[in-house]
């Protein structure tokens, strides 16, 4: 029995580590943000999320596939949710099934393993019900298949099977054991004794008086007997052992199953989240890895959007453009824009939705970031050596068909130096098939690419507006040799007391 | 002749009364210093880490609590001495950790034997330190005082008649040995009476069931803290069978009820600020960095250090096993400002780091790094380092930069520091030189200590107060930084290139690495 709901033909591995840039990538996207807003609060559901979003698929049926099943979970959003639920009861019942103090207890692991048998199998029941109920509404090849499987495996044989196992499990048995005095003059040292009582010589031949207290538990004092059961059973450990592995094999089909489920349940929270704030939502039409098609309508910052009002959309149309270079104003939404398109990506390669009234992509093998940075918190490296040892790192993984985000990167060194070091790594990675976007302020760079590659290359520029106003809105436009940080002093009043323009 | 014996008052503060501070340093602040690091890090998961985190991040508002805190950094310096606190304040948590779980218990046998090991593990740790501080060298007002307080107690009669009674209770107890049977919900408690062990038998039995590699599920047993009930009635049964063992446990708890001196208490307390910031200063002292106990001026500001580094980078190099830098500054005469140029990779950041920290470190009472140190007693630090860009801040970067350096400057009094690394990087060279040129005349304005990292020459040469700085390089290797940090004039050679050589990321580098 098999989830199948992330790919046709196999599971999603779960285990599998991030890829190289992962950290990277959920740092400059802001991805944390979008991240949080699927989790809803679910620790679960964030991790699951995660792992999903930075394994992009590459092949545009693969992501079609899920856009399947994900188009019938926002057509059935309640079914999805309350599949989901009953893995989640399934496995939160299990472990309630351990009780608090029973991993204590070898007696409890072994009556504890029962038990969790016993309300998967309920939950199980519950699987096939729906299945029962819902199957007919479903258009997806993930989702169909899934359901039929429910029916098709959890026959009523099989449970009947399942339940006479349970009945041959209960085992109980009393026990002899000796002790000596901890230093808070509990019990330890315990040591199992014959359960045959055996008079020792000198009490048989009356040589000794044998004095035995005593006293009974009473019949309600659960925390008694779970208290005499904890002595009794230390002899038994290993046995529980045993057991318990059994029932571990049971669990792991809702694990498998609620990981996959929890993604779409994941994207429905995001589609709630997005829609109240009345920003659209689209299935992203994904073109072949290696065709060098980008343009968008209405493309918003998802994460942006989740947390800001009067988020801009932006249109692009980057088609047969290697190569963006955005300029322009600081504050005029240049590192939106470019997380935008990242996310965007990001999010149309897992199978999900985007924020923009539509976008046509090529998938890329994989999206690299490399944005300015805080000091290094490791403090062994200066600025532009943190830097360019990262540019070095994405050079080890970074291959054909891959994307990169640079936003503000080899700033750190003055502007002719800056623009040097970026214009020999831009001309690089565009020379190895490489697609490239990149946030600048250094004139430089970007007006050497408008003179050498005026075709290949797309120029956006954020603009400032008369009066010192600005828009988030970039437009089509060549790089300018301007700066604002004499504007930005003298707005803000500066610190030498100087008449400042405003006033 | 010695002065009349000071009475013990505290370790942390010779004076009665609580001193006044000039209140705890910005978080910002500490972060960009990395000063939040090394609180952090010598503050660990200790016991009293509030204390030692306050102690650290607190400036004290004299010098007298300066002078007083380096005596007992002193004197800790006798390695036999520490390794007695060490021990001596490693039990005291273990009796405070044994008394406070005490409310939990409601077995009067369990609490009374709990009890009774703290009493062991209290005179064990009381004497031990008293022995140490007989026979070491002690020369600190507060340790001296401590030292004649616990003589007089150790060889009081309260304290002797506790140590004797504790031993005696605990060699009694160690000596029982009884066995309980369960028959359904009925216990059975009586002597041992010599049965066979039997687990061993059992283990065997059911051995064959052991599979490869699978979840353990055998049980780790430790009931401790909190008896059941059932426990607690057993321990009545046994305390039936053996009544003289179990009486005079009773006796033992009524009679030393309050066995804890409170002067010794507060003394472990004060303690921890001391041994923690050793334990963390100790590696780095065995590598060879040096630790000195800095003069504090508070009228000039001639100020210098020798052969000083990075506190957290230190911390981070040693245990690494990479060699740690270090550098030298002074200011004399009019100097105040220390304008750091020079290649990137070259030990900038650090030596401004440096410079706060210090100053800190200083004004908090500790040893800092460094053979010689004067330093400024400053009322305030500012500082500046670079931030990560924030999306929920939409003025933009260098409006945020500006109006965080503006706020500073207009905070700034004359007995401040100001330190600033790389500001204004992300905007154009013409924008950080005019917004720089701005700084640095604020600052000679204001007469203020500062140090401040950028690519812009210019700033380096703005007149007598402005000392130029340089990172440098070795002749033969223009990639290979020293790290060091000298007297000399901007000279406007950056080697990024170079770097980006060192890293495999020119052009030339990539095509390779890329089409491969």
């Amino acid at each position: 029995m098999k989830a199948h709901l992330l790919y046709p033909d196999r599971d999603f591995d779960f285990e599998a580590g991030p890829p190289p840039a992962g950290d990277d990538l959920i740092q400059d996207l802001e991805l944390s943000t979008l991240l949080h807003t699927m989790a809803a609060g679910d620790n679960f559901l964030l991790d699951i999320s995660t792992r999903v979003l930075l394994a992009g698929l590459t092949d545009p049926d693969g992501i079609r596939y899920r856009q399947r099943v994900l188009a019938d979970c926002m057509a059935e959003p309640q079914v999805i949710r309350t599949m989901y639920d009953i893995t989640v009861a399934a496995l939160q019942d299990k472990r309630r099934a351990w009780g608090f103090f029973s991993s204590q207890y070898p007696t409890s692991i072994l009556s504890g393993a029962i038990n969790q048998l016993e309300v998967l199998i309920v939950r199980l029941r519950e699987l096939r019900q729906i299945a029962d109920e819902h199957v007919a509404k479903f258009r997806s090849p993930g989702l169909t298949a899934l359901l039929q499987t429910l029916q098709l495996e959890l026959d009523d044989d099989y449970f009947e099977t399942l339940n006479h196992h349970l009945r041959e499990l209960r085992f109980r048995n009393g026990e002899l054991m000796s002790a000596r005095l901890d230093r808070d003059n509990s019990g330890i040292e315990y040591v199992l004794r014959s359960g045959q009582a055996r008079r020792g010589w000198k009490e048989r031949l009356g040589m000794e008086p044998r004095s035995v207290y005593s006293f009974t538990i009473p019949p309600r004092d659960e925390a008694g007997s779970q208290a005499l059961q904890d002595m009794a059973s230390r002899g038994i450990n290993l046995v529980a052992n045993a057991a318990a592995q059994s029932a571990d094999h049971v669990s792991s089909y809702f694990t498998v199953l609620r990981a996959e489920l929890g993604f779409y349940v994941s994207c429905l929270n995001l589609g709630d989240a997005l829609t109240a704030r009345d920003q659209p939502v689209a299935f992203p039409d994904p073109s072949p890895p290696g065709t060098t098609e980008w343009s968008c309508t209405g493309l918003r910052d998802a994460s942006l959007a989740l947390r800001a009002d009067h988020v801009v959309g932006n249109d692009v149309d980057a088609d047969g453009k290697p190569l963006v270079i955005i300029t322009g104003a600081n504050s005029g939404g240049k590192s939106t824009f470019l997380r935008s398109a990242g996310l965007a990506q990001v999010m149309m390669q897992c199978g999900m939705f985007v924020t923009a009234a539509s976008l046509r992509a090529s998938t890329c093998r994989q999206v690299f970031t490399h944005f300015i940075r805080e000091e290094d918190p490791e403090m062994v490296s200066g600025r532009l050596d943190e830097e360019l040892k990262r540019m070095s790192t994405i050079a080890d993984h970074i291959d054909r068909g891959c994307v990169i985000l640079f936003n503000e990167s080899f700033a750190a060194t003055n502007e002719r130096e800056g623009s040097e070091i970026a214009r020999q790594v831009v001309r690089a990675l565009l020379e190895a098939g490489i697609r490239v976007l990149f946030v600048t302020h250094q004139f430089d760079f970007a007006d050497g690419f408008r003179r050498e590659r005026p075709d290949s290359t797309l120029f956006l520029r954020a603009p400032r507006q008369p009066g010192g106003r600005r828009t988030y809105k970039l437009a089509v436009a060549e790089p300018l040799p301007t700066s604002y940080g004499e504007d930005i002093y003298r707005r803000i009043g500066g610190w030498l007391g100087e008449q400042t323009a405003d006033s | 002749m010695m002065a009349a014996p000071e009475v013990f008052v505290s370790l942390l503060d010779g004076r009665t009364a609580a001193s006044p501070t000039a209140g705890p340093a910005e978080h910002d602040i500490m972060a960009d210093l990395n000063l939040d690091q090394v609180v952090n890090a010598v503050a660990g998961d200790r016991e009293q880490r509030d204390l030692i985190i306050q102690t650290l991040s607190q400036v004290p508002a004299d010098v007298a609590t300066v002078r007083y805190r380096h005596e007992v950094f002193r004197d800790l310096e006798d390695p036999g001495l520490l390794r007695a606190a060490a021990r001596f304040a490693e039990q005291m948590r273990s009796v405070r950790v044994h008394l406070g779980q005490l409310s939990k218990m409601d077995s009067a046998h369990q609490r009374e034997g709990w009890f009774l090991d703290a009493a062991v593990i209290y005179c064990d740790a009381v004497r031990a330190l008293a022995a140490a501080l007989a026979s070491a060298p002690v020369a600190s007002r507060a340790l001296r005082a401590f030292r004649d307080y616990l003589a007089a107690y150790v060889e009081s009669a309260r304290f002797a008649g506790l140590a004797s009674d504790a031993a005696a209770r605990r060699d009694e107890l160690a000596r029982v040995m009884y066995q309980v049977r369960i028959k359904g919900l009925r216990v059975e408690v009586s002597r041992y009476d010599g049965e066979p062990d039997y687990s061993a038998e059992i283990e065997k039995t059911f051995e064959r069931f052991q599979q490869g590699a699978a979840k353990d599920y055998r049980v780790r047993y430790r009931t401790w803290p909190g008896m059941t009930h059932v426990g607690a009635w057993i321990a009545e049964l046994v305390a039936r069978l053996f009544p003289g063992e179990f009486t005079a446990l009773r006796e033992f708890c009524q009679r030393h009820a309050a066995f804890q001196d409170p002067v010794i208490s507060q003394f472990d307390r004060e303690l921890q600020f001391y041994l923690a910031y050793l334990d963390y200063v100790r590696p780095l002292r065995s590598a060879g960095l040096g630790f000195c106990y800095p003069e504090l001026t508070g009228d000039s500001k001639d100020i210098l250090a020798r052969d000083t580094f990075d506190l957290a980078l230190a911390a981070r190099l040693v245990p690494a096993g990479q060699p740690v830098i270090t550098n030298d500054f002074h200011l004399g005469g009019r100097e105040r400002v220390i304008v750091v140029s020079g290649p990137n990779q070259g030990g900038k950041t650090t030596f401004a780091r440096t410079f706060g920290q210090l100053h800190h470190l200083a004004t908090a009472g500790c040893p800092v790094p460094g053979t010689a140190a004067r330093l400024f007693r400053y009322d305030r630090i500012f500082t500046h380092f670079e931030r990560e860009e924030d999306i929920s801040d939409m003025t933009g970067k260098l409006e945020n930069d500006l109006l965080r350096i503006q706020k500073a400057l207009l905070e700034a009094t004359p007995r401040s520091i100001v330190i600033m690394n790389e500001i204004f990087t992300s905007t154009t060279v013409s924008d950080a030189r005019f917004l720089g040129e701005k700084v640095v005349t604020k600052v000679i304005e204001l007469d203020l200590l500062c140090v401040y990292v950028t690519f812009v020459d210019e700033l380096a040469s703005m007149g007598p107060t402005v000392v130029s700085m340089a990172s440098t390089i070795a002749p033969d290797n223009p990639a290979e930084r020293t790290y060091k940090v000298v007297r000399k004039p901007a000279d406007g050679l950056a080697f990024a290139l170079a770097i980006a050589d060192k890293h495999g990321v020119t052009y030339r580098q990539l095509i390779g690495r890329l089409t491969s």
